[in-house]
């Protein structure tokens, strides 16, 4: 007991928090207010009381811009951040793709489909906490029902 | 004598690690408290020495396991001191207490009628309230929560009106630790007959509960959160209530006549009893409440204060570390100073343990926020390094809207918990804080222009 355990070091939370996950959460991305809103939609985390707020510019099929606001852990801020710099310029079906690529991630199944990672990829460090992976599904689930033309998702 | 070193001994649990190596340093008391090895012994000793089926059976087992079970009617009813006018009934938990009364007791309830509960309940304490006023068309009203985290009993006041029915609020808040004068309320609620509910989830297992001297009708609290099994929900009240109260749930051991045409109603409790009871979890319920009255409920609400004290003085000097607790409150001077957001250490801040010459509560638990690093990523570090805290809105969403966040962390203790384990739970605070936050929160205090 005491101090000293302290410093012992903890893999498992660098692998979580990686440096990439604060960056986003830091500076996260799709904070800019959107022209037109097309597509939007409400999400809430019950477990914690997060809320968050998904905007989607689309035209031609193509989501021109991302927004997200709202607050949450770095988890899911970080995820959110991540949703809106890589699926601005991408197609609706595209998003659909990643949607799918980033559920599979979280529930530990094999991906039926590739999708350029990015960022995504540390994301998989949340795995090894599963109470967090909804924080992480958020933005994700938030999008899905934003794409389904949907109001207010919440995620159980 | 108050021996922590030889009560942990009564914990199997307090002796494991997690993560590894990191010894478990368990401060989510409100959540749940641990189970000591005498109660885990009675679960096991009922299902291999006397496992039976109460009340109905004339053999051997069942005479055992009715005496064992009726028994801790009689251990309930000696802790909260309840008179022989009240009855003692055994539910799932607190949150079933509660339900059955809105239910119940709502049945009466005409269209216009309110109930009045205060903003720090737990939910367990609103939606049962909120379902019966869709059913009934009655009236929930709230009573506000002042800036020193306590009721506002001045505005109790005049919201309690001819109208009122029933006033149901916590004894202790599991958020603030804010324990309410029920005595007081009381008295405000019987100028107009309302009844009165207390939920005592929170009070029960850390403090002294005078149940006969509070003037309330009805106390509902939980075996979970005092040592015993899950499972095992308590409310008492007064008989005479209860007979006149619809039952909640029909089926075996509520009945005393069955026909074709009709059935009658048991006796009080069992006519709240419906179906085959927790037996083992109640059995072992009786052992946790003997347990906690052999060291003594006065000396556990001493050493859980001074366990908060010494957390508290350590806590208000970390920057922007906003505290929720009666404890340790800014005056009002220091308040308005201080910019929304913007939350400073608390130098200035005097511990204060009592209001009026009344207790105020705060104690056994810690309920605080930092406006950069959410209560989940400080949650998880602190984890990281064995130390379980909650993080959440603690089954208080209204309340969390009212102190402007949606969630917040609450350290919370029980009698097992010692100074050495808040001095782990201090250093990987600062440590999970420190982890995220150092540029973000020195650009607030700029904005603040107090750095």
């Amino acid at each position: 007991m005491g101090t000293a355990m302290v410093d012992k070091s903890t893999p498992q939370l660098d692998e979580l928090y990686k440096e990439i996950i604060l960056e986003h959460y830091r500076h996260p991305c799709g904070r800019e207010p959107l022209e037109r809103v097309d597509l939007e939609a409400d999400g809430m985390n019950p477990l914690c009381g997060d809320e968050v707020k998904l905007g989607l510019q689309v035209k031609n099929n193509v989501i021109e811009k991302v927004h997200l606001e709202g607050h949450g852990c770095s988890i899911s801020t970080a995820s959110g951040s991540i949703l809106a710099d890589i699926l601005k310029g991408k197609t609706l079906e595209e998003a659909k793709k990643y949607l799918t690529y980033v559920k599979e991630t979280m529930h530990n199944k094999p991906h039926s489909i590739d999708v350029e990672e990015g960022d995504l990829e540390v994301l998989e460090g949340v795995k090894k906490f599963p109470v967090r992976i909804k924080c992480a599904l958020l933005p994700w689930t938030t999008l899905e029902e934003a794409m389904a033309g949907h109001k207010h998702v919440e995620i159980s | 004598m108050f021996d922590v070193k030889k009560i942990r001994k009564d914990f199997k649990i307090l002796n494991r690690e997690v993560w590894d190596d990191k010894p478990l340093v368990y401060l989510d008391n409100a959540a749940t408290t641990q189970k000591p090895n005498c109660v885990i012994d009675s679960i096991v000793n009922y299902y291999e020495n006397y496992n039976a089926n109460i009340h109905r059976g004339v053999h051997k087992l069942a005479e055992e396991a009715t005496v064992a079970y009726e028994n801790v009617r009689e251990k309930v009813s000696r802790f909260i001191n309840a008179s022989d006018e009240d009855a003692v009934i055994f539910t799932r938990n607190a949150t079933e207490s509660m339900n059955l009364l809105a239910f119940c007791l709502g049945e009466s309830l005409k269209e216009g009628d309110e109930v009045i509960i205060s903003e720090m309940e737990h939910h367990a304490n609103i939606i049962p309230w909120y379902l019966l006023r869709d059913r009934k068309k009655i009236t929930v009203k709230f009573v506000p929560v002042t800036e020193k985290y306590e009721l506002d009993y001045e505005a109790l006041e005049k919201l309690i009106t001819n109208k009122t029915k029933i006033v149901s609020i916590t004894q202790k808040s599991n958020v603030l630790g804010t324990v309410n004068d029920i005595k007081k309320i009381s008295k405000l609620a019987k100028l107009v007959d309302a009844i009165v509910i207390v939920d005592a989830a929170q009070s029960v297992p850390h403090m002294k509960v005078d149940f006969s001297n509070l003037g309330a009708d009805f106390i509902v609290f939980s075996s979970h959160k005092m040592c015993g099994p899950t499972g095992v929900g308590v409310l008492v009240g007064k008989k005479e209530l209860f007979e006149k109260m619809p039952p909640y749930m029909g089926g075996g051991e509520m009945i005393r006549k069955v026909t074709f045409e009709d059935f009658t109603c048991n006796d009080v409790p069992w006519k709240f009893e419906a179906g085959t009871p927790n037996i083992a979890d109640v059995i072992a319920f009786g052992v946790a409440i003997d347990y906690l009255e052999k060291i003594g409920i006065e000396d556990i609400y001493e050493y859980e204060k001074e366990l908060t004290l010494y957390a508290l003085e350590k806590m208000k000097k970390f920057e922007f570390l906003k505290i929720y607790n009666p404890l340790l409150c800014h005056s009002r001077l220091d308040r308005e100073s201080i910019k929304p957001l913007v939350l400073d250490s608390h130098p200035q801040s005097q511990l204060r343990t009592s209001f009026h010459g009344n207790d105020i509560g705060g104690s056994g638990l810690i309920t605080f926020s930092n406006p950069v690093v959410h209560p989940h990523d400080i949650a998880t570090i602190v984890d990281q390094y064995g130390v379980a805290i909650r993080a959440g809105h603690h089954c208080a969403q209204p309340l969390m809207k009212k102190l402007g966040v949606s969630s917040t962390c609450r350290a919370s203790f029980y009698f097992y918990n010692t100074k050495e384990e808040i001095d782990i739970f201090i250093n990987v605070l600062k440590k999970a804080l420190e982890y995220f936050e150092i540029g973000a929160c020195k650009n607030l205090k700029q904005v603040s222009g107090k750095g």
